[in-house]
């Protein structure tokens, strides 16, 4: 009983950091309709600023509240900078680049955070008087927690008097509601937008502030946090303070209470929340219906239709084939590693470009593919080339049965049902253990003797990838590639004219996790093992990055990109350790100056 | 006072004005009538900047607005009051209100609740939960907080009971009577006739006949050709 007693206050503890940090991004969502990733970070930065300053103010026992403050109006600050000078370009841009924007902010903090203070963890300081412990119900409960259960609804609670007292708070309630309605009223949107950022980072950075007693700092916590956050934030309503709160409550407790009866589940348990109230109440608990809906990605820029030309693509095939007998085997390992990623990238190109879905977990069926294919190898004993062949049917079998919830939804929510039951399988494979060998994952995964040498899996890599490449370009350019982009570009007229959406999208949604889990079987042959991490969601975002990069317009954006991702790689990282700098960099410019991608700047300069 | 002259807009590739020559003088209340799907809203949403100008400039009291944001359109004293209303249903009857307060010094939530009694008695109540009168008196209202020089009314008095509408019509001629120049998008041809001085057809985003609303009540083959009897 007692320790049911504790177990909740501890679950409290966690919801109060829930809210600090899903509030603050629920209502720069509600209000500006960006998905800021780098909310997370702002979240980090404050952590870091304020183990720093507690060592450096000459406080006595104040300095660490002083500095924890002090931390969260920088990031505040910080905040309103980066709308300012970044996001204030891209707020009529597809929602795809405004996701990319935010992204690369988070790529670039990280590196800034990882230089500054290195890579090792932190231990920050203890909070002066709080750092004790007091007996609860026979157990010993941390004061500081038992501070932060009264300080979260004291933030409520300010925030309550901010939205319900002010002028300025009823205006951002009216703006979360009808932002166009309200500049039509005569309000100023950018002054509106920018103070909702500062307030947003400044709860984020009171988040980040405040956890430095808990938790030591990692360069981790920013990804860490923000995945959680988001899920509070779906489950809550987009854009809903007050459904943020409950969600913070609800997942806090669920996962004290998880921890004791489903340890293995633990780290699933929100994301079946999640998954289950995005398919029976898509927009949270207390959000609203969303009237005025885009395509899930918005419109494209750019897009061109133009077929390669067919010298172009003889040469190409050419220096293909050519390629293993002329390059050493490191590069021949490394052109292998293209082509899966060029098939990843391409399949979930027919999903985001063609079809404006953008997904989250696609990482889902890369993984399975190379799961299915690996497992049918060494536990059912089948021969290479058919467990190879069988992967990505595994693949496409889950992207049935995923697909066919998520297809309901459209924009963030589809994304983040993606991601719910890409954290799902990353969650399965990991845990069970006696199947997939959990964290060690499946090893010696080797073709037979015939295929073994790296020149001729390369051009079995060459045969499958490239069939997948040319056959997703296909099914893009038939009819049903042009029913998929009527809908992405008029979803309401395409339905008037009787396309049904939902069937039409959860086909490409099959064939795009085929051919994922075709390159997942075409990876795990290359690298011989396959581990949980193909799973997740790190894995997820490098195809979005490649398809983005290349230019998602492009029909060659997908193998643009993956070939330049994949050699900025490995050549970045022989001579620096901070190449997402360069990345974040790289992205940043892009999306504010080359929309379209590297594609789209070959283009420019063709024409 | 508000000049449009030869306006094109465009939903993104569909061209819906085609050039939309109009003028509401100071004091004048001027009626911009047409079918359904003619053309009347994206007229008025040109007018504050929420569709894009193509084409063709737009003026008030001389000076140029056509490519100025929507907020410093209305700061200008332009209030526009949307056909679909668009209350903000999570807000009060009073924080409706105070959003669309821009401190001036004519209308202000006393004056308005004066004018509009039925609002005062209703101040704490969610603007959701209103009828559809009361949200069109609210819309009004709203819009009066930010002392506009010109109203712009988008189909007032559609989906209203008659009663209502007669109600709506006696506050809107109490305007007029204030000297307050009003640019009325109707398809209901009685309803304008009672208020507006002059009158603007348009279909299919043209405009195809102008003049004296006594006139158009005189013209029964442009009634026919244009409106529907
Ligand atoms: N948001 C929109 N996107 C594309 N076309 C639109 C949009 N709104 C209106 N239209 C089209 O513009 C034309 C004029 O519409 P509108 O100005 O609303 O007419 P009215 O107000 O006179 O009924 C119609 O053909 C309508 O279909
Ligand atoms: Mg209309």
């Amino acid at each position: 009983m007692s320790l049911l007693f504790v177990q909740l206050l501890s679950g409290l503890a966690n919801a109060m950091f829930l809210f600090l940090i899903a509030s603050g991004l629920s209502l720069i969502f509600g209000v500006t309709r960006i998905v800021n990733f780098a909310h997370g970070s702002f979240y980090m930065l404050a952590a870091y600023f304020t183990y720093s300053l507690s060592a450096m103010l000459p406080l006595g026992p104040v300095a660490f509240y002083a500095a924890a403050l002090v931390a969260a109006f920088l990031v505040a600050g910080l905040g309103g900078l980066v709308e300012v000078l970044l996001l204030r370009r891209v707020y009529r841009a597809p929602e795809l680049y405004q996701l990319l924007l935010t992204f690369a902010l988070v790529l670039v903090v990280a590196d800034a955070v990882r230089f500054v203070w290195g890579a090792d963890n932190k231990t920050g300081p203890a909070a002066p008087g709080l750092a004790g412990s007091v007996p609860i119900a026979g157990q010993l409960f941390p004061s500081y927690d038992l501070a932060v259960i009264v300080f979260g609804p004291l933030v409520a609670l300010g925030l309550w008097l901010v939205f319900h007292r002010t002028r300025w708070g009823i205006l951002i309630r009216a703006a979360t509601q009808d932002r166009e309605m309200v500049a039509a009223l005569g309000v100023d949107q950018r002054r509106l937008f920018t103070g909702v950022f500062v307030l947003g980072s400044f709860l984020a950075g009171l988040g980040g502030a405040l956890q430095v007693p808990r938790l030591a700092l990692t360069t981790v916590m920013d990804t860490t946090v923000i995945v959680e956050a988001f899920v509070v934030v779906v489950i809550g309503g987009m854009g809903s303070v007050w459904g943020a709160l409950l969600a913070s409550l609800v997942i806090g407790v669920l996962n004290a209470y998880g921890v004791l009866v489903l340890p293995k589940a633990s780290i699933v348990l929100m994301f079946i929340v999640m998954a289950v109230v995005l398919i029976i109440r898509p927009w949270g608990l207390l959000g609203r219906p969303e009237v005025l809906l885009r395509a899930a990605g918005g419109a494209v820029a750019g897009e061109r239709r133009a077929p390669w030309h067919p010298a172009w693509l003889a040469a190409v095939g050419l220096v293909l084939l050519a390629l293993p007998l002329l390059l050493p085997t490191f590069w021949v390992w490394m052109a292998i590693e293209i082509f899966a990623f060029a098939l990843f990238a391409a399949s979930l190109h027919l999903l985001m470009g063609t079809g404006g879905m953008v997904s989250f977990g696609h990482a889902a069926y890369f993984g399975l593919g190379a799961y299915g294919a690996a497992l049918l190898l060494q536990l059912a004993g089948w021969p290479m080339p058919l467990a190879f062949l069988a992967g990505p049917v595994v693949a496409a079998a889950a992207a049935a049965v995923f697909g066919y919830f998520s297809v309901r939804l459209t924009s963030i929510y589809f994304a983040m049902l993606t991601l719910a039951f890409a954290q799902i399988v990353f969650a399965v494979v990991h845990q069970w253990d006696e199947v997939t060998g959990g964290d060690n994952g499946v090893l010696s995964v080797w073709p037979p003797p015939w295929l073994k040498s790296p020149v001729r899996y390369y051009y079995w890599a060459l045969v499958f990838a490239g069939t997948g490449v040319v056959l997703l370009r296909l099914v893009a350019a038939s009819p049903f590639g042009l029913a998929l982009r009527a809908v992405r570009d008029h979803a309401r007229r395409a339905e008037a004219v009787g396309i049904n959406i939902r069937a039409l999208q959860w086909t490409a949604f099959v064939v795009a996790g085929f051919f994922a889990g075709l390159a997942g079987a075409i990876f795990v042959f290359l690298k011989g093992s396959v581990f949980p991490v193909y799973t997740e969601a790190p894995m997820s975002v490098q195809p979005l990055v490649m398809v983005l990069l290349g230019g998602v317009g492009a029909p060659s954006g997908p193998l643009i990109g993956a070939a330049a991702y994949k050699l900025l790689d490995t050549v970045i990282t022989r001579y620096t350790d901070y190449w997402q700098v360069g990345l974040g960099g790289i992205l940043i410019a892009l999306v504010l100056a080359f929309p379209r991608g590297i594609a789209g700047v070959l283009d420019w300069r063709r024409s | 006072m508000l000049r449009l002259e030869g306006v094109e807009a465009a939903y993104g590739l569909s061209r819906v004005l085609h050039g939309v020559t109009i003028e509401a003088r100071e004091g004048e209340v001027v009626s911009l009538l047409g079918r359904n799907g003619a053309g009347k809203s994206t007229t008025l949403k040109a007018i504050v900047g929420l569709v894009e100008v193509t084409g063709g400039s737009i003026s008030l009291g001389g000076r140029d607005i056509t490519a100025l944001p929507t907020h410093e359109i209305s700061q200008l004293g332009i209030g526009w009051v949307p056909e679909d209303r668009r209350i903000f249903s999570d807000l009060t009857v009073e924080e409706n209100l105070l959003v669309g307060a821009k401190g001036g010094t004519r209308w202000g939530a006393s004056r308005v609740y004066e004018y509009f009694p039925k609002l005062g008695q209703l101040a704490g109540r969610r603007g959701g939960s209103l009828s559809g009168g009361e949200q069109q008196m609210l819309t009004v209202a709203r819009t009066l907080m930010g002392n506009p020089r010109i109203l712009l009314l988008d189909e007032p008095s559609e989906g209203l009971a008659p009663v209502v509408v007669q109600a709506l019509g006696h506050q809107i001629a109490a305007l007029k009577r204030e000297g307050l120049t009003i640019l009325l998008s109707e398809q209901n041809l009685k309803f304008a006739a009672r208020l507006a001085d002059r009158a603007y057809i348009i279909e299919k985003g043209e405009i195809r006949w102008e003049g004296a609303m006594a006139r158009l009540l005189e013209d029964e083959a442009a009634r026919r050709a244009f409106l529907t009897v």
